[in-house]
C-alpha cells in the first residue's frame, strides 16, 4: 500500500520505536523564542546537560517585543529581562539569534521559510502552536510544549506517538476575493475545533496547488485551530522556487540532489487516510468570525446562527452579540493586520492594492506589523509605504503584536477588532477585547469603511 | 516529576466547553523565567474583575467546592502550547483535569508535569457535572494503576499511553530516556545526514 506525504517524512526520522510505547522522532530544526524557552534552559542547566546540536537550532525575539522605538531599550522590566535571558542562553550555547533589530529578526513562523530554514522533508519543531505553518513546505512542523523544547535541546528528539493522518481537499475556482485565510476559516468552521485533535492534516486539491507559499503558509499556520497539530501541503515546483536562492538553503548541486528526493515525497495514489474531507471551492466566500473561537465563523453575508448551548451563548454574550444578527454594518474602531498567518508581502500587498487612492476611516487605530525586517524592507522597496502612509495608515515594527497583546499593543476592553491573526479568544488581544478573525483584504477594507461590509460588494 | 498512584478527593465542575490555554493562563503572565507562581494567575480573567475584586460567580470562588480535581467541559486546552497552563493548573493544586476530549499539545505538557488527564465519555461527563453542582462534597477516586475513575455516577475507565502512565506512576521523564539512546541518536545521524 501507498504511503501518504506525512507517513514518508515521519518514517525517514524515526530512530527508535519504543515497544507498546512512542517513538523517538529525529528533529531537523528546532525554533525558539523569548517566552517559551527559558525554563527549558534552566531545566538543562539544573540537571547539568548540554544543549546537544546548537546548530540545529534558531533563536528569534518575538512574542514580547515592542512595536515600536525598537532602538530604546524596552520599558517594561520583565520583557527586557526575558530578552536579556534569551540572548544570555543563545550566547553560553553558541545558538544563533536574530536579536531585536537584526536584519533577521522577526516571528519566527515568518523568518524560518524566508532565510531558507524550512525545507521539505524536514521535521521541525517550536515552543509555539502555530509552528504548523512550515508544513506549507512539505515539512512535518508541529507546536510543543517546554518540556518537549527541554527535550529537543538535550537530544534533538522527541517521545511522540505517530498521529492519525486527515486530508482535507478542496477542488475548483475559488470566487473573487476569497482568500487562503479565507479558505482555511471556512474549513474550520465546517469541520469545528477539535476535528483535527490527534490527527495530521494534509491539504490537498487544486486550490492549494494554485496557491502562493504565503497562501499555503496561512492556511497551515491554522491547522492547530482546528485541533490538529500540523498540516502539510506537499512540496511541488511553486515549493522549490520559493526555497531556492535563500539564504540557507543548499545551493547548486546540492540542491538539485534535494528536489529529487523532495520530488518523491507527495502523497501516492493509493495511500489511504484515517480520516477524509472534501469541499467545494466555489461554496467558499469572504469568512468573518463571530465568536470566542476559530471554529465559529460564518461567510460574511451570513447571519450569526441560533444554538441552543451554554457555552455558545457564553460566547455571543462576551462578544456582545445575538443569535441571528448581521455582522454587516458593525462599527469597528480597531484593525490589525498582522500576525504568523498574515504578515507576509503578499497579505500587504492586498491590503495596499485596495486603500490605494482611499482613507482610513477616521473612527479607526489600524496596527500594520509586518511579520519581519525583510517584509519591512519589501513594504518600502515596493512603495506600499508611501501607498499606506497616503492613506493615513502608519506601519510599525515587526513582532508578534497585536496578535497575543503581550506587549504594549492591546486591543481595549469592550472594543471589536477585525483582525488577519489566528484566534479569538476571550481577551486574546487583551483584557475583555473582542476579535473578529477575516483576511487581509477584509481587515483593510473595515480600517477604509470603519465598519464591517460587504465586501463581495466592493470588488471589481 | 511528582510521583502519582491513586488520588482520593472532592472536584471542582467548570462546565464550559473549548476552554483554551489563553483562558487557563492569559500571555500577559508568561513574561516569567521561571515555572514559579503561576497558580496565583489560573484562570485570572474569569476568578477576577478587572478592578481586582473577586468574581464570584465564578466557580472556583464558590467556597462550596474545593479538591485538586478539576471537571471540565469538552476540549479542554485547545489553542497555545504555553507549557504554563500546565503549571498554573499544578500550581494551583490540581492533580487531575477530568474531561471528554483534551487538546493534544495541552495533554502532552499534562502528563510531562504529573498532572493527570481523564479523558471519559460525553455521557458520563454530563451526568459528573449535573451532579457535582448539586453535591459539591462528593468525593473522587481516581487510580492511575487500574486505569478508573470512581465516582457517586459510577466507576468508568480511562485510557494512557503505557509508557506515559509508567513515567507518572515512578516519576519518569522524557529527558532521562532520551539521554539514554544517545548513541544510537548519533548513529542515526551518521546514517541518515550527509
Amino acid at each position: 500500500m501507498g504511503k501518504t506525504l506525512f507517513d514518508k517524512v515521519w518514517d525517514a526520522h524515526v530512530v527508535d520505536t519504543i515497544e507498546n510505547g512512542p517513538q523517538i522522532l529525529y528533529i531537523d530544526k528546532h525554533l525558539i523564542h523569548e517566552v517559551t524557552s527559558p525554563q527549558a534552559f534552566n531545566e538543562l542547566k539544573q540537571r547539568g546537560i548540554p544543549v546537544a546540536r546548537p546548530h540545529k537550532i534558531v533563536a528569534t525575539a518575538d512574542h514580547n517585543t515592542p512595536t515600536v522605538n525598537q532602538h530604546l531599550p524596552i520599558k517594561d522590566a520583565l520583557s527586557r529581562k526575558q530578552l536579556t535571558q534569551l540572548s544570555k542562553n543563545c550566547k553560553e550555547n553558541n545558538i544563533p539569534l536574530y536579536d531585536l533589530g537584526h536584519k533577521n529578526n522577526g516571528i519566527v513562523h515568518v523568518i524560518a521559510p524566508e532565510l531558507g530554514f524550512t525545507q521539505p522533508g524536514m521535521t521541525m519543531v517550536c515552543g509555539d502552536s502555530h509552528t504548523s505553518t512550515h508544513g506549507a513546505f512539505g515539512t512535518i512542523a508541529f507546536g510543543i510544549g517546554t518540556s518537549q523544547v527541554a527535550q529537543v535541546f538535550a537530544s534533538q528528539c522527541l517521545l511522540l506517538q505517530k498521529p492519525k493522518s486527515l486530508r482535507v481537499s478542496v477542488n475548483g475556482n475559488l470566487k473573487k476575493g476569497v482568500l487562503p485565510k479565507d479558505v482555511i476559516l471556512y474549513i474550520i468552521a465546517k469541520l469545528g475545533t477539535n476535528s483535527g485533535t490527534g490527527f495530521f492534516c494534509e491539504y490537498a486539491g487544486n486550490v492549494f496547488e494554485e496557491m502562493s507559499m504565503e497562501g499555503r503558509m496561512t492556511v497551515c499556520n491554522m491547522s492547530i485551530e482546528m485541533g490538529a497539530r500540523g498540516g502539510m501541503i506537499a512540496p511541488d515546483q511553486t515549493t522549490f522556487d520559493y526555497v531556492a536562492g535563500k539564504e540557507y538553503a543548499p545551493k547548486g548541486e546540492e540542491f538539485d540532489k534535494k528536489v529529487a528526493y523532495w520530488k518523491t515525497l507527495p502523497t501516492d495514489t493509493d495511500a489511504t487516510f484515517d480520516k477524509e474531507y472534501s469541499f467545494d471551492a466555489a461554496d467558499i466566500e469572504p469568512m468573518i468570525t463571530y465568536g470566542t473561537n476559530p471554529g465559529m465563523g460564518i461567510k460574511i453575508t451570513e447571519n450569526i446562527p441560533d444554538f441552543n448551548d451554554s457555552s455558545f451563548e457564553k460566547s455571543l454574550e462576551y462578544m456582545n452579540f445575538k443569535k441571528g444578527e448581521s455582522l454587516i454594518n458593525k462599527p469597528i474602531n480597531y484593525v490589525f493586520i498582522g500576525s504568523c498567518t498574515n504578515s507576509r508581502i503578499e497579505d500587504f500587498r492586498i491590503a495596499a492594492a485596495y486603500v490605494k487612492g482611499k482613507q482610513k476611516a477616521t473612527n479607526v487605530n489600524a496596527w500594520l506589523v509586518p511579520g519581519s525586517q525583510k517584509v519591512a524592507k519589501q513594504i518600502t522597496e515596493e512603495g506600499l509605504q508611501t501607498v499606506f502612509e497616503a492613506a493615513g495608515f502608519v506601519l510599525r515594527q515587526p513582532g508578534c503584536s497585536a496578535c497575543l497583546a503581550m506587549n504594549d499593543d492591546k486591543i481595549p476592553e469592550g472594543e471589536y477588532c477585525v483582525s488577519t491573526s489566528n484566534r479569538n479568544f476571550e481577551g486574546r488581544q487583551g483584557q475583555g477585547s473582542r476579535t473578529i478573525l477575516a483576511s487581509p483584504l477584509v481587515a483593510a477594507a473595515t480600517a477604509v469603511e470603519g465598519k464591517i461590509i460587504d465586501i463581495t460588494q466592493h470588488l471589481n | 516529576m511528582e510521583k502519582f498512584t491513586k488520588l482520593t478527593s472532592r472536584a471542582v465542575p467548570l462546565a464550559t466547553e473549548n476552554i483554551d490555554t489563553d483562558q487557563i493562563i492569559p500571555a500577559r503572565f508568561l513574561k516569567a523565567t521561571d515555572k514559579v507562581g503561576f497558580g496565583d494567575n489560573v484562570f485570572r480573567d474569569w476568578r477576577f474583575h478587572k478592578d481586582g475584586s473577586l468574581n464570584n460567580e465564578f466557580v472556583l470562588n464558590n467556597t462550596n467546592y474545593s479538591g485538586s480535581i478539576l471537571v471540565a467541559g469538552d476540549n479542554f486546552g485547545c489553542g497555545s502550547s504555553r507549557e504554563h497552563a500546565a503549571w498554573a493548573l499544578t500550581g494551583y493544586g490540581f492533580k487531575v483535569i477530568v474531561s471528554s476530549f483534551f487538546a493534544d499539545i495541552f495533554k502532552g505538557n499534562a502528563l510531562n508535569n504529573g498532572l493527570l488527564p481523564v479523558q471519559v465519555s460525553a455521557g458520563y461527563l454530563k451526568e459528573l457535572m449535573a451532579y457535582l453542582q448539586e453535591n459539591p462534597t462528593s468525593e473522587i477516586v481516581v487510580n492511575l494503576e487500574e486505569q478508573s475513575i470512581e465516582t457517586a455516577i459510577g466507576t468508568a475507565t480511562f485510557d494512557i499511553d503505557p509508557y506515559k502512565k509508567t513515567c507518572m506512576i515512578n516519576g519518569y521523564d522524557d529527558i532521562d530516556y532520551l539521554i539514554s539512546k544517545k548513541d544510537q541518536i548519533t548513529a542515526f545521524e551518521a546514517q541518515n545526514m550527509n
